[in-house]
């Protein structure tokens, strides 16, 4: 055998790896099917071209032409009309609170208009904080009006061409009128790096100290589980205010995000935010055994959060399966928050089911941590 | 009669179907310094930790200084544990890690205790040195400092001076004789058979299972080995010779002199006188020794293993 490399030695580790590493089941598993899981999933729940988007329609008379119009739009696929016959104010706080992507009105002397041979008018207002959810169904939305309407007036479509300028179809991209896109990433970016820092350090809170020995020693002292938490989680809470200051800052320097909400209503919802993440890292250092374990967890939580949040992309164009398993996420409550408030100026009782959402979340990783924490060495 | 310090029965710990401590009983008195003893793997470290409520008991019951095992948290207040391996923090100063376990036993004022600890073991030159730096004499020493700052009734040691000089190892042990005058009572696990006739009493446990127990007279009785020394330049030859012989169970080299040690007094005397006759090494009766008793003991649960 060679002194400084040989086969057998290096056979002999290889065995002892794979050895290792059918031992350790966990890590197993997660090798093979997190990536398997996540091609899957993501592959499936992705679209950068959303359709079937929710939309709200404020029509105060309900005639032929506007059901026409109405069924047009549908027929494209990008617009799905849950709110039908609601009134302004009502049009107003769905799109505020995120609950639908557009607000069709169909002015009440439409069809008087369109009878008499004016030029009658269309006003969609689309939420443009994710510059995407609107692009592709506006770009259709001209043609495809004014296509219905002239059909429901029994015109041919050869001479459709020459009538098109009969309907005005007005556009209102709300909140991000250029359609900036840092205006919708900066907030969420301020989500994605508390997630990404705060879980994976308090990931890592118990299972560094069974690693170094540490944990021995202060069970055998008398300090509770929850004293351990608390002692955890909460120094952590001073890193993400150092954080958000440092992203704030930046969202008004670098990239001049508005604020137009209440700024104490925002930290608010930030450090319920940063409470429920800590508690879930907390959470995850309680089941893993080892740092690794505790890394890997973090991570596989990580990736599906980014995803299916709304943070790379829009969150009601994926199907409603995806959406729901975005709505376990406290990132996706916070994202809806932090936008609303920072683009929209969304007050208390427009965040309260976002808000309730993250205090939920704060609960439920509380007892998950304390059922889970090992107050012995069993 | 005052209640003793420990007082455990028929303690079972199962790890995975299989049994680490089997119905081990112990009594150590106040102010007692009780020797726990036993080969590797004995279950020494899982008894202790099942008596200061680091693991729960399968089987079994008792009470530490009056209070029942399952009142974990009134036992942790009042004993003092020092882990088998270091187990405070070595990037924290020996300050900061005594300043912490001050803290969690709630001392106050943190500080003056800190001081006092310092001063009362020699760590104060050292006091701004991180724990990961230190020698293992002084990580002893620092551990030390750390489970008596809080004037426990009852100190469990799990094996404190393995790895440690013997200078480091005589201090350690004028410390703890120290503070049992004083009324603590000490239960310290070891292999060294030197420390083990530093405690009042000793207690031998092996796979599990506790096989002796009382003052070293007593074990040495209870052993009733007869021990033979055999000298001379053809030792290794009369080894040879009696492994395996009538009365012998035990053959050991102890430097130039071989030990035999046997159950059967006139057996061995016999087999004896046989390999002295054949090889001309000098042969006398002598006293039994701890580690004689306890090579016996650990030969005797070998076979209970079988």
């Amino acid at each position: 055998m060679s002194r400084y490399f040989s086969i057998r030695r290096l056979t002999a580790l290889w065995k002892k790896e794979f050895i290792q590493m059918r031992r350790d089941r966990v890590t197993f598993a997660m090798m093979l099917g997190v990536p398997l899981m996540q091609l899957i999933l993501f592959g499936f729940a992705i679209n950068n071209d959303p359709k079937n988007l929710p939309a709200a329609l404020v029509a105060p008379t309900q005639d032929h032409y506007t059901r026409a119009i109405v069924s047009a739009l549908e027929l494209t696929g990008y617009y799905r009309f849950d709110h039908v016959a609601v009134s302004a104010t009502e049009a107003e706080a769905l799109i505020e609170r995120g609950t639908v992507a557009f607000v069709v009105t169909i002015p009440s002397d439409f069809g008087l208009r369109v009878d008499r041979g004016d030029r009658p008018t269309l006003l969609i207002e689309a939420d443009a904080t994710d510059p995407a959810v609107a692009s592709g169904a506006i770009s259709t939305l001209g043609t495809v009006a004014s296509d219905a309407l002239l059909h429901e007036m029994g015109i041919a479509s050869q001479a459709a061409e020459t009538a098109r300028s009969h309907l005005n179809v007005i556009v209102h991209r709300r909140y991000n009128p250029e359609g900036i896109t840092q205006y919708n990433i900066v907030p969420g970016l301020l989500g994605v790096i508390l997630q990404m820092t705060m879980v994976m350090m308090t990931s890592m809170a118990l299972t560094r100290e069974t690693e170094r020995g540490t944990m021995e020693n202060l069970l055998a002292m008398p300090v509770t589980a929850a004293e351990i938490m608390l002692g955890k989680v909460l120094p952590y809470l001073g890193v993400g205010a150092v954080q958000v200051i440092v992203v704030l800052g930046a969202a008004k320097l670098l990239f001049n995000v508005p604020f137009v909400g209440d700024l104490g209503l925002l930290l608010l919802g930030v450090l319920v935010f940063v409470l429920s993440l800590v508690l879930l890292g907390y959470s995850i250092s309680t089941v893993s055994r080892s740092q690794m374990q505790a890394m890997q967890l973090t991570f596989f939580f990580f990736l599906p959060s980014i995803m299916l949040s709304g943070f790379m992309f829009p969150f009601r164009g994926m199907p409603v399966w995806a959406q729901w398993i975005g709505e376990l996420m406290p990132l996706t409550h916070f994202l809806r928050m932090i936008r609303a408030v920072m683009l929209k100026g969304a007050g208390p009782a427009n965040i309260h089911p976002q808000m309730t959402a993250l205090i939920v979340f704060v609960i439920i990783f509380a007892l998950i941590a304390l059922a889970r924490f090992r107050r012995t060495l069993d | 009669m005052t209640e003793p310090a420990i007082d455990v029965s028929g303690l079972v710990k199962r790890f995975d179907g299989r049994t680490v401590v089997d119905h081990v009983s112990m009594r150590v008195e106040q102010g007692e310094i009780a020797g726990f003893l036993g080969p590797n793997g004995s279950g020494k470290t899982t008894t202790i930790r099942v008596m200061c409520g680091l693991l729960t008991a399968d089987e079994g019951h008792g009470r530490v200084l009056g209070h029942d095992l399952r009142k974990r948290h009134l036992i942790k207040r009042e004993i003092g544990y020092m882990t088998q391996r270091f187990s405070l923090y070595e990037d924290l100063t020996i300050a900061e890690n005594l300043a912490f376990v001050a803290g969690l036993y709630g001392l106050n004022p943190v500080q003056s205790f800190v001081r006092d600890t310092l001063a009362d073991l020699g760590l104060t030159a050292r006091r701004d040195q991180l724990a990961g730096t230190l020698s293992g004499g002084w990580k002893q020493r620092l551990a030390l400092a750390a489970c008596v700052m809080h004037n426990p009734r009852l100190l469990l040691l799990d094996e404190p001076t393995a790895g440690v000089d013997p200078k480091a190892r005589r201090e350690f042990w004028d410390e703890i004789h120290l503070r049992a005058e004083n009324g603590l009572t000490v239960l310290v696990s070891t292999h060294y058979m030197d420390e083990a006739e530093r405690c009042h009493r000793i207690n031998y446990i092996s796979y599990g299972r506790l096989v002796a127990s009382g003052t070293v007279a007593d074990v040495l009785a209870k052993a009733g080995l007869t021990t033979w020394v055999l000298e001379g330049p053809n030792t290794p030859d009369a080894a040879k010779l009696l492994a395996g012989k009538p009365g012998v169970d035990e053959v050991t080299h102890f430097g130039t002199t071989l030990h035999v040690v046997g159950r059967d007094a006139a057996a061995l005397k016999r087999s004896v006188a046989d390999a002295v006759q054949a090889t001309g090494v000098q042969g006398q009766p002598a006293d039994t020794t701890l580690e004689d008793a306890f090579i016996r003991f650990m030969a005797d649960g070998q076979d209970n293993m079988q």
